[in-house]
């Protein structure tokens, strides 16, 4: 015992006086004289905020702020600073989910299938998208596991990877959709909605059994049920460790969510929610969060056709909380932006609708402790921008993720992501058409 | 004695209700943008039986006591949506309401847009009222010749209320897009010489419908009558061709056959500038915002502004989309393209008067001079930016909107 201790003592010391981190440590960064958008508090007119291995290690008001010794300063005077953007759903990164063998894919991970060098990340970077919920596509009741990524430059998945180890942690949600989406001519898939629930319900039901045996077991591995990965990723979800990303357009099958969501007790995020307008209060009592989506423009899609701006106004004054998302391809993760302006033109006051594309998604992702606002302590994603983020003329000069410049409009070979060009995107973005023209 | 008295009291009453269908109206603007020469600040816009009839600074024109008064930040005229497919391409995206093209044949220049058009489109009122008083639509790209296109006011209940042009456009589309629709052509090459053919076919035509004796011309032809069209100049051609590949067959189309080409989408325009300046034909561009996938992969945000500086006409669509949103609005992608190295008036002109120019309305519609249509929008700040809100549609001197939105 002695002796263990004596061990850590010399570890202690050891760090103390030899701490690789503290010899490759990198020098501390001070961004001064930007407006700051915190989204923990009040704008900070001047402000300044300074970065030490990837962390915010302080923000406010320029002239409370010290520089550390040797640290780099970065003049931003007559720019807005912001905590880089949370898009809670996104198709980037070439990968997909469940196959056409079945409508129910809980144990199917998109991380097995994501590109990291497919060039949609480079397009959401110059989009100041620092944190994403990439997910598998809609046309199935479930359609798999989805996967929250940092879009920090990586060599492989594990470099994006928000959790730890792949096999023990939960990485990301579920998707699950309703409506007509996941409706099709032939089973296995449901012809109608009340199949559609009755399908859920029935794995659900099935989880349940699981959970139980596992419980009853009580560890004896002769006892515990034979491992099953559908079982295992719908248990988590029952345990509220794995929130259900569910897409549903119309007010009925808004409640529909909201009923499985309270008969099976999960944690669930509604996406798009077109119709949510209609059924605000049913939402706000439910305490279900919103991602939404904002199109400029409305149709082309029947059961979306009342997708209306006043949406996100609407929830946010029932008292729900409003994140925005763009579906890329639906919308351009460059013009993520915008959601917030069309927000507050639609009556989102002006710091919900900047939260809903910051600290609210991150709190749809269990991730508000780590991302999301500029506040000591937090990851340093934010992002650099012209001007006021609701100005059509802003442009995003700079994206950072934890310290590291990801995205930098000045160099010729970023600034293509932003504009676009002569074999720029090679790679096809993901398109959804449930009308069978386009895949 | 009696009869004229009757007259003029017939007279009296036609004009009494013209005068109070389109009433009187004057605009005020903290800047009016007339689009036909510097922006005046204070400007006034006079409006009576449909048409504009003065224009100036607020002092210089004396706004009789009788007329209408409405004021704004800004006031353009009305905006142009050089190309879409709205009123044939409906909101819901569902069987009844999709009429934007026909699958049966690649070659149809016989389908007229003004026999599916619907003026009552919710999509037409939608962009109505971000301030789209004009509108050239028709048949979605996807076939080689997909019909004739109309050019139409967005404010009216009835085709013939609302119908500027019959016939505007032959609409041709040249890539990827038409093989996706068509067993044949299954290539590119095979669509231009497909096209090649059947305007050989409508010269032939042409020239034996000047037969001497009348016995010998070829029965009436639908199709090689909009060729014709077409062969005579008098009928626009519209090529939409996005890859460099089929701009330049569209050029080199319009050259063999002595074509009015209008080239729209040209996504990679940007590699074919000095091409295109020199063949001297006007772009419709694809919305800045157009996915870029398909035949758009390789779309850029400044486009616009590449043309611009090389002395290019455009001017800004709506298109055609398939999926959600079914219309892209025009004031949202030019200002757009205004965040991305266009300059403001720029792109508010590729809105306007250029626009006209290109569709051959500028005499009617596209700047707030005297004698042009009263189509007139009234913005509560700058138009391209997000925040602002149109707040009046002046369409034919009648106000057809007038809540901010």
């Amino acid at each position: 015992m002695q002796k263990l201790h004596f061990h850590l003592l010399m570890l202690a010391l050891a760090i103390l006086c030899f701490d690789p981190g503290v010899i490759a440590r990198e020098k501390a960064q001070v961004f001064r004289g930007a407006l700051i958008y915190t989204i923990a508090g009040e704008p900070l007119e001047n402000g300044a905020m300074v970065v030490e291995d990837g962390k915010i290690s302080a923000v406010g008001l320029s002239g409370q702020i010290k520089t550390p010794p040797e640290a780099e300063e970065h003049d931003l005077t007559g720019k807005v600073l912001m905590p880089g953007l949370v898009d809670t759903h996104s198709h980037i990164g070439g990968g997909d989910g469940g196959d056409n063998s079945a409508t129910l894919h809980p144990e199917v991970r998109i991380l097995d299938a994501i590109d990291v060098h497919n060039d949609t990340f480079k397009k959401a970077r110059a989009g100041g998208i620092t944190t994403v919920n990439v997910m598998p596509g809609s046309g199935y009741l479930m359609s798999g596991q989805t996967v929250y990524l940092k879009l920090r430059e990586g060599r492989t998945i594990y470099d994006l990877l928000l959790c730890p180890d792949v096999e023990r942690d939960v990485c990301g949600g579920l998707k699950m959709a309703n409506g007509t989406n996941s409706i099709r001519k032939n089973p296995p898939f449901p012809g109608t909605r009340a199949k559609s629930a009755a399908l859920v319900r029935q794995l659900y039901v099935k989880a349940q059994e699981y959970r139980k045996k596992i419980a009853e077991a009580k560890n004896d591995p002769e006892k515990m049920p034979a491992r099953d990965l559908q079982m295992e990723a719908l248990v988590e979800v029952l345990e509220g460790r794995r929130i259900v990303h569910y897409h549903t357009h119309r007010h009925d099958d808004i409640l529909t969510v909201l009923r499985l969501a309270q008969e099976f007790g999960f944690r669930v995020v509604l996406h798009h929610v077109s119709e949510g307008w209609k059924v605000a209060e049913e939402i706000a009592a439910a305490k279900a969060p919103c991602s939404i989506i904002v199109i400029d423009s409305p149709g082309g899609k029947l059961e979306a056709v009342n997708l209306l701006g006043k949406t996100g106004g609407v929830l946010e004054k029932a008292g729900v909380d409003v994140a925005f998302h763009t579906d890329d391809g639906i919308t351009d993760s460059r013009l993520f932006l915008r959601s917030a302006a069309f927000g507050v033109r639609e009556g989102m006051s002006r710091a919900k609708a900047l939260e809903a594309l910051t600290l609210a998604g991150a709190r749809m992702l269990d991730l508000q402790e780590r991302i999301g606002s500029l506040e000591k302590g937090k990851d340093a994603d934010f992002i650099i921008l012209s001007g006021d983020p609701l100005s059509v003329y802003t442009q995003v000069e700079q994206t950072w993720v934890e310290g590291k410049l990801v995205f930098d409009r000045a160099n010729p070979e970023h600034r293509k992501y932003a504009v676009g060009g002569y074999e720029v995107f090679r790679g096809q973005a993901h398109y959804h058409d449930h009308q069978g023209e386009i895949e | 004695m009696i009869r004229a008295i009757r007259l003029k009291t017939i007279l009296f009453l036609i004009l009494f209700t013209a005068v109070s269908l389109h009433a009187q109206l004057a605009v005020k603007g903290e800047t009016v943008y007339t689009m036909s020469g510097a922006p005046i600040a204070d400007g006034i816009v006079l409006i009576s039986t449909g048409k504009i009839t003065a224009v100036g600074k607020a002092g210089e024109v004396s706004i009789p006591a009788d007329y209408r008064f409405l004021s704004a930040k800004v006031v353009t005229p009305g905006l142009i949506d050089a190309h879409s497919v709205v009123g044939l391409a409906g909101i819901y995206n569902q069987p009844h309401d999709q009429d934007q093209l026909d699958k049966s044949a690649p070659i149809q220049p016989e389908l007229r847009a003004l026999d599916a058009y619907n003026p009552r489109e919710d999509l037409v009122e939608w962009l109505r009222n971000l301030g789209v008083t004009t509108l050239h639509t028709g048949h979605a790209p996807g076939a080689l010749i997909s019909g004739q296109s109309i050019i139409v006011k967005t404010g009216g209940a009835t085709l013939e209320q609302v119908l500027i042009d019959s016939s505007a456009m032959l609409t041709v589309t040249l890539g990827a897009s038409v093989g996706q629709n068509f067993d044949s052509p299954g290539t590119r090459s095979k669509g231009v010489a497909m096209l090649r053919s059947e305007f050989l076919k409508a010269q032939d035509y042409l020239k034996k419908k000047q037969a001497k004796d009348a016995s010998k011309r070829p029965a009436r032809d639908l199709k090689m009558e909009a060729l014709g069209e077409a062969l005579s100049g008098r009928l626009p051609v519209l090529i939409t061709a996005n890859r460099a590949t089929e701009i330049s067959s569209a050029l080199r189309l319009a050259k063999e056959f002595n074509l009015n080409l209008i080239i729209d989408g040209a996504a990679e325009a940007y590699l074919l500038l000095e091409e295109i300046k020199k063949a001297g034909a006007p772009v419709i561009i694809h919305p800045t915002m157009a996915r870029h996938w398909g035949d758009t992969q390789n779309a850029s945000f400044e486009t616009a502004a590449k043309l611009k500086d090389a002395g290019i006409r455009f001017a800004f669509q709506g298109g055609y989309e398939s999926y959600v949103p079914k219309t892209r609005v025009v004031l949202y992608e030019a200002a757009l393209a205004a965040a991305n190295g266009l300059a403001f008036q720029d792109a508010l002109a590729a809105l306007t008067i250029d626009s006209a120019r290109i569709l051959g309305i500028d005499h009617r519609v596209g700047s707030l001079e005297a004698g042009k249509d009263a189509d007139v929008v009234l913005f509560n700040g700058d138009p391209f930016e997000y925040l602002t809100r149109v707040c009046a549609v002046i369409i034919n001197g009648e106000v057809v909107h007038d809540v901010c939105r």
